[in-house]
């Protein structure tokens, strides 16, 4: 029996990448959420305006390096975040004017918006890799570990070690901050009211004088910011691949459902509900099941539940195991 | 009148453009065009069966599509000597306890009364079956895995004429249709899609890493075709001399000969499942899809079974698209799950439908051909309209460079901007609905 080092192997493994995961996810989720709360489609679009944010960032990133601005020990990209999230939020706000409005005043139905999506999703993979091409690109520099697995061997004295990347650091820290200023912006300002007022009761919103175009467009920029962080740390934590963007579409989607779609705070425990799944389930459990077991008894066996190359079967299964049994999510969403 | 000229005028203007090709490209090129595009077309009726009339959102083509081709596999090579007797009895024995603990599992959802007893009864079967499955299941796959790995590796198919796959193809993807459909189809239509695009992400990825069942990423190479191999033909006597009398030389006759043959079969297919499709439309089964499409509460009010309907028509479309994706693996002899793509198998196809006229089946086989042959020459215009427009550009720009080699992509934009436009201005397709 050693709790310790089990304890440690398990946080180095599933802990810390669920929770980096699981906070990328929840951001990506927000966005498709407040989407289909606010203009009532699902928006198959959002892995490419993520990959479309993060290709913009990761282009100002380069720009910044070669005329040698840094920030020390953070990833460059950070300086080159907001940058992103202008031209991502430009980009959104010029596509609902040339595509989606004209559906809006129509008040088609939600199916044709989606289909609408999958066009707009045609033409922002295509600009991605046009511009970027459809190769793999790192762009995360600065250092790489907050905390090092030698260092916290060095500190403790466990055989195990446990290493935080300056990344998953980051991710998390952002993701608070964000999530944050979002519920504040919700909940407190005259305009994040009126989207919530929008989104629960569209004509009793329209009665009572709010500008839905208005709503419409902090909605968009809200999205283009929640996009451009979340591409942009998924990419400083892994890598950026346009193709590896578009998959990411079935775990954000998978994470909004679960959590109920249209509810932020659903979005947010959809996201860590599915990384934790997926992390665990594909886990190999041998190191950390004979730190536990008496030495007689070690298992020579992985003791992983399936390869991981089945994650997304993780969180399909999750997302159909919600819907049999609590249809409208975690969290009471819409159900239109 | 103009109205109905349309649909033939369109047609022949997609005939034109393919022969077009033939004469300004090679022929080659334009049959390759037209056996692709007869293939697109019954996929484009497999999903305008499902949209069109019953307006299921169906996103996962590709993972039928995928059935398809790994049918052909199954049914048409030849065995791997010994590999039933190292592990596959045992492989199949592991996927029957699993799927027999599956079945458990629901039995005692439904026969056993509410409450905390049934969750933990149905947990422990759940939770048991699966190691036991593992057990069973890991032993025999390592087995027939170990099997000479770079050639073979895995369990054969069964050595049975091609051509039979692809109703198997058909029969595959209809099982895994019933699957879904049995679990996904009461959920509303964006949760249907979603459970579809994630649906046929999984079957790829079963694909890709069963190596037992098809050999995984290695691919499967040189499956057996309906039609006799180029090299035979050009050793053949009397084909080379046919091929003389016709003034062609005989490798051009062989090849040509080759895909004359799989488009014939093929829109012998097309034909067969247009013709039924056509029947089925304007059947009162027809007519009831569409009532059910248009009003599903009015349809059930006056007595229509609803969820059987739609299971039965996402199990028909599904099935077509499995034959068409086995057609389209004996057409290139080889299985590469890798090559599976949503973009081009899920979303092309959709654009298809919708470009054509979605309700009309002849609307789905018009834009079944059209759009194929677009994503084709799109990808071959791209880079030399990019050379004309950075011709302003100094000589050797790494911007210029950059913008030719990426010109390739420019089929993604272009199938987003015609969907846009179709959608925009003409919403109901090329040839709509009556």
């Amino acid at each position: 029996m050693d709790i310790l080092n089990a304890m440690a192997a398990l946080t180095n493994f599933v802990l810390v990448p669920a929770v980096a995961y699981g906070s990328q996810l929840a951001l990506g989720a927000l966005g498709v959420t407040l989407i289909y709360g606010i203009l009532r489609f699902s928006n198959f679009a959002h892995g490419d305006t993520m990959a479309f944010g993060t290709m913009i960032t990761i282009l100002v990133t380069w720009w910044l390096q070669s005329v040698g601005v840094g920030l020390g020990p953070l990833p460059t990209a950070l300086l080159a975040l907001p940058v992103g999230i202008v031209v991502t939020a430009l980009l959104l706000l010029g596509t609902d004017r040339i595509v989606y409005r004209f559906y809006r005043r129509q008040k088609a139905a939600p199916v044709i918006l989606v289909i609408v999506s999958m066009g707009v999703m045609f033409i922002m993979n295509g600009l991605v890799r046009i511009i970027i091409g459809p190769g793999d690109q790192r762009f995360s520099d600065g250092a790489r570990f907050i905390l090092s697995v030698r260092e916290f061997k060095a500190m403790t004295g466990l055989r195990e070690g446990i290493a935080i990347k300056t990344t998953q650091g980051i991710t998390v820290v952002t993701a608070v901050v964000v999530v944050l200023i979002l519920f504040w912006f919700l909940s407190r300002t005259r305009t994040g009211k009126s989207m919530r007022a929008f989104s629960d009761n569209e004509d009793l919103a329209l009665l009572s004088g709010i500008n839905p175009e208005r709503v419409v467009m902090y909605t968009w920029i809200i999205v283009g910011v929640l996009a451009t962080v979340a591409g942009v740390l998924y990419g400083l934590d892994k890598s950026f691949k346009p193709f590896t963007y578009f998959q990411l579409l079935l775990p954000i989607f998978a994470a909004a459902i679960v959590g109920g779609l249209g509810s932020p705070l659903g979005a947010i425990a959809g996201g860590f509900v599915i990384a934790f799944s997926e992390v665990t389930v594909t886990y190999a459990f041998k190191k950390v099941a004979n730190y536990l077991l008496p030495g007689n008894l070690e298992v020579d066996a992985l003791l992983q539940l399936l390869s991981t190359d089945y994650k997304f079967a993780v969180s399909f299964a999750i997302l159909i195991i919600v819907l049999l049994f609590r249809p409208t999510g975690l969290f009471k969403g819409k159900s239109v | 009148m103009i109205a109905q000229l349309r649909a033939p005028l369109l047609f022949a203007l997609v005939a034109l453009l393919i022969i077009g090709t033939g004469f300004l490209q090679s022929w080659n090129t334009a049959l390759y065009i037209l056996n692709m595009g007869l293939i697109s077309a019954i996929m484009a009726l497999g999903v305008n069966l499902q949209w069109g009339f019953a307006g299921l959102f169906n996103i996962g083509v590709m993972g039928f599509v995928a059935l398809g081709g790994l049918a052909t596999v199954l049914v048409s090579m030849p065995p791997t000597p010994g590999a039933w007797s190292a592990g596959g009895l045992r492989i199949l024995l592991g996927l029957a306890l699993g799927a027999a603990s599956i079945v458990a599992a629901i039995a005692i959802w439904n026969r056993m009364r509410p409450g905390r007893g049934r969750t933990l009864a149905m947990l422990a079967v759940l939770i048991g079956g699966f190691f036991l499955f593992r057990e069973v299941f890991d032993g025999g796959v390592a087995a027939v895995e170990a099997i000479s790995p770079a050639t073979t590796g895995y369990l054969g198919g069964l050595g049975l004429p091609v051509i039979l796959a692809w109703p198997v193809g058909g029969l595959l993807a209809a099982a895994a249709a019933w699957i879904i459909g049995k679990t996904a189809l009461g959920l509303r239509s964006d949760y249907l899609a979603i459970a579809t695009l994630g649906i046929a992400e999984i079957i790829i990825a079963i694909m890709k890493n069963e190596d037992w069942l098809s050999r995984g990423v290695k691919n499967v190479n040189g499956i057996p075709r309906p039609l006799p191999y180029e090299v035979d033909l050009q050793n053949s006597a009397a084909f080379v001399d046919r091929a003389a009398s016709l003034g062609l030389d005989p490798v051009t006759a062989s090849t040509l000969y080759v895909k004359l043959g799989y488009g014939l079969l093929f829109a012998a297919v097309l034909i067969l499942i247009l013709v039924l499709a056509q029947l089925a439309l304007n059947s009162p089964w027809g007519r009831m899809m569409r009532a059910i499409r248009d009003n599903e509460v009015a349809a059930e009010a006056m007595g229509k079974d609803v969820k059987r309907r739609h299971l039965q028509i996402f199990i028909l479309g599904s099935a077509i698209c499995g034959v068409a994706g086995a057609m389209m693996t004996s057409l290139d002899s080889l299985l590469t799950p890798g090559s599976y793509q949503p973009l081009r198998f899920t979303f092309l196809i959709w654009v298809m439908v919708i470009v054509g006229g979605s309700g009309n089946n002849w609307g789905a086989v018009l834009g079944g051909f059209l759009i194929f042959f677009l994503w084709v020459q799109v990808e071959a215009l791209g880079p030399i309209l990019m050379t004309k427009f950075t011709y302003f550009l100094p000589e050797g720009s790494p911007l210029a460079q950059h913008l030719v080699e990426s010109a390739a992509h420019m089929r993604l934009l272009t199938m987003g901007v015609i969907l846009l436009l179709v959608l925009r201005f003409s919403p109901r397709g090329l040839i709509p609905e009556k």
